[in-house]
């Protein structure tokens, strides 16, 4: 039923473009549909509104009152699950302005056609976004990492196409904002020894007290992860696993289920705190606002670096495709603010990081900058953005700085050319 | 539940004034019924059936008539096993919630003396449930966690050295949940049907010299059948739908049937869920034309 309406208003669209060939070349990025509701180039809707849904910073209001006050758009914002964003991206195109949904979401709905490229010449502060995002190496000589790496997904030669670019171009899908380096988490009281390696985390010694997560696509990477680091399996792209790769990464962890190594798989961020809080298990897939949240119950919990690197993750504004006229001038607008640091420095004192550093920076202590950023012993006490107490003067960040940790990243969240095959066997884990 | 035409749709039209003809006014009579079912139940069954057959991939669903959703949901080892561990709740819980319910609204029924204490007992079995589901189900989890109530109870009096791993994440925990769930919809209609039972029969039993056992075995037990098959259909049909009480009880750990079709709806997967829904609707019709073949209702309402 989806495709029909969505294949009508394709074509509608399309007639329209070519009665008004002349307009729609103007404006140049708007591809596909979209309802010309009046004058698009006058600024008619006042006060303007902006539909925002997604999984990552569609979870925060501050930066939804803070774009009120500074800009006047008024942004309405929708959290959901990934499953659910990835849904809702493809399926309802129209009920929503602004995605923020991570990269390999974007990898698996950009071809259906619904969201428009950003030209960099109309983002303020492209310049200044980091390089992971744009060539996939934080420093020149890091190593680009497996799985769906940003940059691969981030550029198209030519508004309208499908496919993405091999390299940087004028287009830009979406505008990077919160992305981190995920790793295990660990009770450092109760495990009772070093934790080196994604392979500890099967450790007989810990059978019944280990979670991962079940979501999928993030799940198997884990998993890829642990398989690795146990010598189970080396992969050629982990986050592009052969169905062969695939039967014996979950047949591995199949049997590591009967075995009765894990306590429960979690979907939730409460889950993951509340079975570590709760000490079902001591060792498990983690993110880092899961960690903190942890230990503000005041338990003891460590977002372990792990010698193989991280399982990194990102995600980024795209704007939907039928945004015309003065709608998509603000969401430039917005986009805009977005990068021009507040809500970059308010990110990075959550733990996440920013993707326009440099003007992050300006928004930030220096004491802040120093712990979050470059690894340095807090001088004072480490305020969440909300103002609670976050971390003791004197502690130091678990796995350092942001070029360490980004600088340490493996492989990227990912969808595979075999998704469908990887989730019916991922499903057939949690059956068994 | 009855299906009887009811008498007054027979009587003699009254004399005078404007006539509607017999018919038409039965007609008008079955509409707002006909019309809610037929807009609310048979309408989305149907768009399920038609969907199922549908192709899809990532970006949407494809109108087409193909069989592979059926071929890959039946062919599949985890459809089989996770129907069997759906089938096992079911039948576990079903025993369960039918030896407690009736235990409870046997005492209810004849062991309370006055009708207002039965009311006022009766009503405290729904007390739980001005809660929500998911309260009184999550409820369990700080009381049989490894760190729980029970656990750090028993470690402290010393009756077990650690604590006991499968009260939580386990089958036991998802049927303990189940039962204090469903119970309820056991007990309501078998006390219904206890209330209905002429207690000179049991009189009569007893002068006839039966005893106790003999009096629940063979006269109370046979007339409360239909309220006990009316709490089976709920039951029945409540667990082989549960997907919530599954994921939660069991840490992700088991799948039921529902807990498939809701992975498969948020892969966007609609048409394997909705051959998967079709299947499942078809087995629960079975299981309750079984129900109602071993029980009456209509006849022994």
């Amino acid at each position: 039923m989806t495709e029909e309406t969505k294949a009508t208003k394709t074509k509608a669209g399309l007639s329209r473009r070519t009665l008004l060939k002349t307009g729609a070349a103007a404006t140049g990025a708007v591809i596909g549909s979209g309802l010309i509701t009046g004058f698009p180039t006058i600024w008619a809707q006042n006060p303007i509104t902006l539909r925002q849904f997604g999984t990552g910073v569609s979870n925060i209001n501050a930066i939804a009152e803070k774009c009120k006050a500074d800009l006047g758009i008024t942004l309405e914002m929708t959290a959901t699950d990934s499953d659910a964003a990835a849904q809702r991206a493809v399926t309802q195109p129209d009920s929503y302005d602004v995605a923020d949904i991570e990269y390999w979401i974007l990898k698996k709905v950009f071809p259906a056609g619904v969201i428009q490229p950003m030209d960099i010449k109309k983002l303020k502060y492209y310049d200044k976004i980091v390089p992971l995002f744009k060539t996939g190496k934080l420093t020149p000589d890091s190593v680009i990492a497996q799985g769906t790496a940003p940059h691969t997904v981030g550029f198209v030669e030519a508004p309208g196409e499908k496919t993405f670019a091999k390299g940087e171009t004028q287009y830009f899908t979406m505008v990077p904002t919160i992305y981190n380096a995920d790793t295990l988490g660990i009770r450092p009281d109760l495990v009772g020894r070093e934790i080196s390696s994604w392979a500890d985390i099967m450790d007989p010694a810990f059978k019944g007290k280990t979670s991962i997560l079940n979501i999928p696509s993030i799940g198997i990477m884990d998993a890829a992860m642990i398989c690795e680091a146990m010598g189970i399996i080396k992969y050629a792209d982990k986050g592009n696993m052969t169905t062969a790769e695939i039967d014996t990464t979950i047949d591995f962890l199949i049997k590591a289920k009967q075995d009765g190594q894990f306590r429960a798989f979690w979907k939730s961020f409460d889950e993951s705190v509340n079975l570590m809080a709760s000490g079902e298990v001591v060792i498990q897939s983690m993110w880092s606002p899961a960690v903190a949240a942890v230990r503000s119950k005041g338990i003891a919990c460590k977002y372990q670096p792990l010698k193989e690197g991280y399982r990194s993750w990102g995600g980024g504004l795209g704007l939907a495709s039928h945004l015309t006229g003065a709608q998509l001038d603000a969401a430039y607008e917005y986009i805009n603010w977005y990068t021009s640091g507040w809500v970059g420095g308010y990110l990075n004192r959550q733990g996440y990081y920013s993707a326009a550093m440099d003007t992050a920076k300006e928004f930030m202590s220096a004491d802040e900058w120093g712990y979050w950023i470059e690894g340095k012993p807090a001088a004072g006490d480490i305020m969440s953005p909300e103002g609670k107490v976050m971390e003791k003067a004197g502690a130091v960040r678990d796995g350092g700085s942001f070029t360490e940790r980004m600088g340490k990243v493996a492989c990227w969240n990912s969808v595979m050319d075999e998704d469908r095959y990887m989730v019916r066997r991922w499903n057939e884990f949690i059956a068994a | 539940m009855s299906t009887v035409p009811s008498p007054e749709t027979i009587e003699p039209p009254r004399t005078g004034g404007f006539r509607m003809p017999e018919a038409a006014i039965a007609w008008l009579q079955a509409a707002p019924l006909a019309l809610i079912l037929g807009f609310f139940f048979l309408l989305p069954i149907l768009t399920i059936l038609i969907v199922s057959f549908w192709d899809y991939d990532f970006a949407g669903l494809y109108p087409d008539f193909m069989t592979l959703n059926y071929v890959e949901t039946l062919g599949s080892w985890v459809t089989w096993k996770t129907y069997l561990n759906t089938l096992k709740y079911t039948a576990m819980v079903w025993g369960l919630t039918l030896v407690i319910g009736f235990w409870v609204a046997y005492f209810l029924a004849f062991h309370v003396r006055t009708t207002t204490m039965q009311m006022v007992l009766f009503l405290v079995c729904t007390v739980p449930f001005l809660t929500s589901n998911i309260i009184r189900m999550i409820s369990w989890i700080p009381v049989l966690g490894r760190n729980g109530l029970v656990n750090s109870t028993l470690v402290d009096m010393g009756v077990i050295p650690a604590p006991i791993e499968w009260l939580l994440y386990s089958d036991f925990a998802v049927v303990l949940a189940m039962v204090h769930l469903n119970t309820l919809f056991m007990v309501t209609p078998i006390f219904n049907t206890l209330m209905r039972i002429d207690k000179s029969l049991i009189e009569a039993a007893r002068d006839a010299g039966a005893t106790s056992w003999q009096i629940l075995w063979n006269v109370i037990i046979p007339l409360a059948k239909p309220g006990m098959a009316i709490g089976s259909i709920f039951v029945v049909t409540l667990v082989m739908a549960d997907f919530s009480t599954v994921q939660v009880m069991s840490g992700g750990q088991s799948a039921s049937v529902a807990l498939m079709m809701k992975n498969q709806m948020s892969l966007l997967q609609y048409p394997a869920a909705a051959a998967n829904a079709v299947v499942l609707l078809i087995i629960v019709l079975l299981m309750v034309a079984a129900i109602l073949r071993v029980v009456d209702i209509r006849k022994e309402l």
